[in-house]
């Protein structure tokens, strides 16, 4: 009931509260906690296990930054979002960054408000259906019934795709993954579309898994990645190097584990020095400590560690590296230099 | 006492000003007066307050109020549609769309809520133990449970117990025409064809002449006591002359039927599974809550109303129409209206299924996509105000012509 009035209550606390515009590392220092906005349930990315602990990819890019903050990965306090909810609840100050599978698009980025820090995953629509119905291609897919969240970019590509291919379908718009998944398998509708990852994710928990096919084509490009509020430029720079660090780790092959070894003290590779902050001082360029990169690695590892751990071809969702692999493994996955 | 009195005052003046304020505190009228100023100002202050912070809330994001949105594409697609919209029209037309939905299911619900209602209400009084305890099960259970749960429970009957479309095909169908299956049901459409015009008008013409023919019933049954058996005569005059009229003209009306291609069933008139939970989940809640009204609206008729009824000779069907449901209606709107207008404001939790109402369009897609979190508020409740003060103006009117005339 509560979810269904947040746009609402929202508007009223953009009304009440002055929304912490700037200054937000000192808010949430003070808060002595950071408030991360991931999604209510998409299992690998962000969900919580059977002892309700927080789990999945995103949900380490969190622990993160709260470790290269207050140096404890445990300080965060997760507020889930649906996809219609999350860019209020952040706009009105009741978050302070996204960390919830959010496809960075222009409209978002310019007029909506948000700052987009990068994209932690490369991603693209596809479609899903059970293998019983013979379908091979999207473009088979006239007059389907089509479950979808509401609220997403999967929501007008979907529109697009169908258009422009002068195909008929009905949308069934849907809250959130969980009862996706629910009306996808009692045949509310025939096909479930979202993010690859996420169809991937959501298969993953199904009884039958090998019923069910994801459809060759990916209708869209979905760049995923952490969003904060416009103007508060110190906060977003945080995010965004945070996330950087942890692709730099593996670039440099900084993992969890040699981490403490590698940062104390100064190595032969200037640039793990600097990453770890033997070697000047970038943290404190930041507002945080020196070792910042270093608390955030021993907490969750680097970038390739979160991905095994959470959703790479070990765990039971079993999605590649692809275009998120290192530039230098032929991916997207590359960062700026830390000097 | 007049003379100390007047010492004690002059005795004061040299207080000064306290001695006025403390004066103006103990007369009543002039302290009700203050009270109202101030708490006017503090209201005023209340709402400059919030509006400022607004405002500089929204500068300091960046962000502009402005309306103009509503004039761009809103690139996505709604399943039920009353009126002609696509992917391309504009966030206007998604917001009419919404607003044409949350009508829809607001008037069925209403509709059914209020003859289920009556139906329960007397039911709930009636002297066959058995039949009185079943509707009171019924009625304690609908209006002690969270409408949202309601709804939800309906939604999940209906996706998982019908079945899919192939299936229905074969066996959950009426004469191979209505097809029940968990994507909605799905039935034939009448398509008007040439002469068909004339049986709607004769159907108008029927419902004129009942209204006639029942006014002068009255005033012949007034004049001579003759009573005419009215209610069956403009019910065969409205549904027998435009029967008549159709079956002469050789029955003009075409029937497009639904039938299975591909996914779905395509063609014909459809229930989707959304609308049906929402509907049939308002109008039992509501309906538990107006039984009890009609319940007590039956009791608040004092007994000497039946027993003097009775005495008359009046059987007992026409002791309640003529007596005590015309006296019971008095007693039975008012706290009717409230049902009508939490009906109407429920409807709002449709986007937990998936109906597209008017918060789930302009208010949840449009705002998601747009960012316009306060512009589409102020729609949204703008809307349900507008709606609930209509509903409420109605039936103010229909309460005042049922009022008790004393003459």
């Amino acid at each position: 009931m509560k979810r269904y009035l947040l746009g609402a209550t929202a508007a009223l606390a953009m009304i009440g509260a002055t929304a912490a515009n700037a200054g937000t590392l000192d808010d949430v220092k003070a808060r002595g906690e950071l408030i991360c906005i991931v999604n209510t349930g998409l299992p690998g990315f962000s969900f919580t296990d059977e002892s309700g602990k927080w789990q999945g990819f995103d949900v380490d890019h969190c622990r993160a930054v709260a470790a290269a903050i207050f140096g404890d990965p445990n300080k965060v306090k997760y507020k889930p979002a649906t996809g219609k909810t999350r860019f209020t609840i952040l706009n009105s100050g009741e978050g302070d960054v996204i960390f919830r599978n959010t496809t960075w698009t222009f409209v978002r980025d310019v007029d909506v408000k948000l700052a987009f820090q990068g994209t932690n995953y490369y991603d693209g629509q596809g479609f899903m259906v059970p293998k019983k119905l013979g379908v091979k291609s999207a473009k088979e897919l006239d007059g389907a019934s089509v479950c979808i969240q509401t609220g997403t970019t999967t929501e007008l590509n979907l529109a697009d795709f169908f258009r422009s291919n002068k195909i008929k379908y009905e949308p069934v718009p849907i809250e959130s993954n969980e009862e996706a998944r629910t009306n996808y398998l009692a045949g509310r509708c025939d096909v479930y579309t979202t993010d690859a990852s996420g169809l991937a994710a959501t298969r993953a928990t199904f009884k039958d898994p090998q019923n069910h096919v994801i459809l060759p084509e990916i209708i869209s490009k979905e760049p995923l990645g952490p969003a904060t509020r416009h103007g508060d430029d110190q906060w977003s720079d945080i995010i965004r190097w945070t996330t950087n660090a942890l692709v730099a780790a593996e670039e440099l092959g900084i993992t969890q584990k040699n981490v403490g070894e590698l940062g104390a003290k100064a190595t032969d590779n200037p640039e793990i020095n600097r990453l770890l902050g033997t070697e000047g001082n970038l943290g404190g360029m930041l507002g945080l400590d020196k070792d910042w990169a270093a608390k955030a690695i021993k907490a969750v590892g680097n970038y390739g560690e979160i991905f095994d751990r959470n959703i790479g071809p070990k765990t039971p969702i079993g999605l590649e590296r692809g275009l998120n692999a290192l530039w230098t493994d032929g991916g997207l996955q590359y960062t700026p230099p830390f000097r | 006492m007049a003379s100390i009195d007047s010492t004690a005052r002059s005795a004061q003046t040299d207080d000064g000003q306290r001695n006025i304020i403390a004066r103006l505190w103990y007369d009543k009228e002039t302290r009700s007066i203050i009270l109202q100023i101030i708490t006017l100002a503090l209201l005023v202050a209340f709402i400059a307050y919030i509006t400022t912070n607004a405002i500089a809330n929204l500068k300091l994001l960046g962000k502009t109020f402005s309306f103009d949105f509503l004039n761009d594409p809103a690139h996505y697609d709604i399943n039920q549609t009353l009126v002609e919209y696509s992917s391309t029209s504009t966030h206007f037309r998604a917001m009419v769309v919404g607003i044409l939905n949350t009508l829809l299911v607001a008037f069925c619900g209403v509709i059914l809520a209020t003859i289920l209602g009556f139906i329960f209400g007397v039911l709930r009084l009636s002297p066959n133990w058995l039949v009185s305890r079943i509707v009171y099960c019924f009625i304690e259970f609908t209006r002690n449970v969270p409408v949202l749960l309601q709804i939800l429970l309906v939604h999940g009957i209906v996706v998982h117990l019908l079945p899919q479309p192939r299936v229905a095909q074969e066996s959950a169908n009426i004469a191979n025409s209505i097809f029940f299956t968990n994507r909605g049901v799905f039935a034939p459409m009448p398509i008007p064809e040439a002469g068909f015009n004339i049986v709607i008008g004769a159907f108008l013409a029927a419902i004129v002449f009942a209204v006639v023919f029942a006014k002068w019933a009255k005033a012949k049954q007034d004049a001579t006591g003759q009573h005419l058996p009215v209610f069956w005569i403009c019910t065969g005059a409205i549904i027998g002359a435009p029967l008549l009229l159709y079956l002469m003209l050789g029955m003009p009306l075409a029937w497009d039927m639904p039938a299975l291609k591909g996914f779905n069933f395509r063609g014909g008139f459809v229930i989707r599974p959304e609308f049906l939970a929402l509907w049939l989940a308002l109008a039992f809640y509501t309906s538990a809550f107006i039984a009890e009204i009609v319940r007590a609206g039956i009791l608040a008729v004092s007994k000497g109303q039946w027993e003097a009824a009775s005495a008359l000779g009046l059987p007992r069907g026409r002791t309640l129409n003529l007596v005590i449901i015309p006296q019971a209606l008095r007693v039975i709107v008012p706290p009717l209206t409230s049902q009508y207008l939490n009906l109407t404001k429920n409807s709002s939790l449709a986007i937990a299924i998936g109906y597209m109402d008017v918060v789930a369009t302009i208010g949840g897609i449009s705002l998601m996509q747009t960012g316009k979190e306060m512009e589409t508020m102020i729609i949204v409740i703008l809307f349900y105000l507008c709606v609930s003060l209509t509903i409420s103006a109605f039936m103010n009117w229909y309460n005042r012509r049922i009022k008790l005339v004393e003459r």
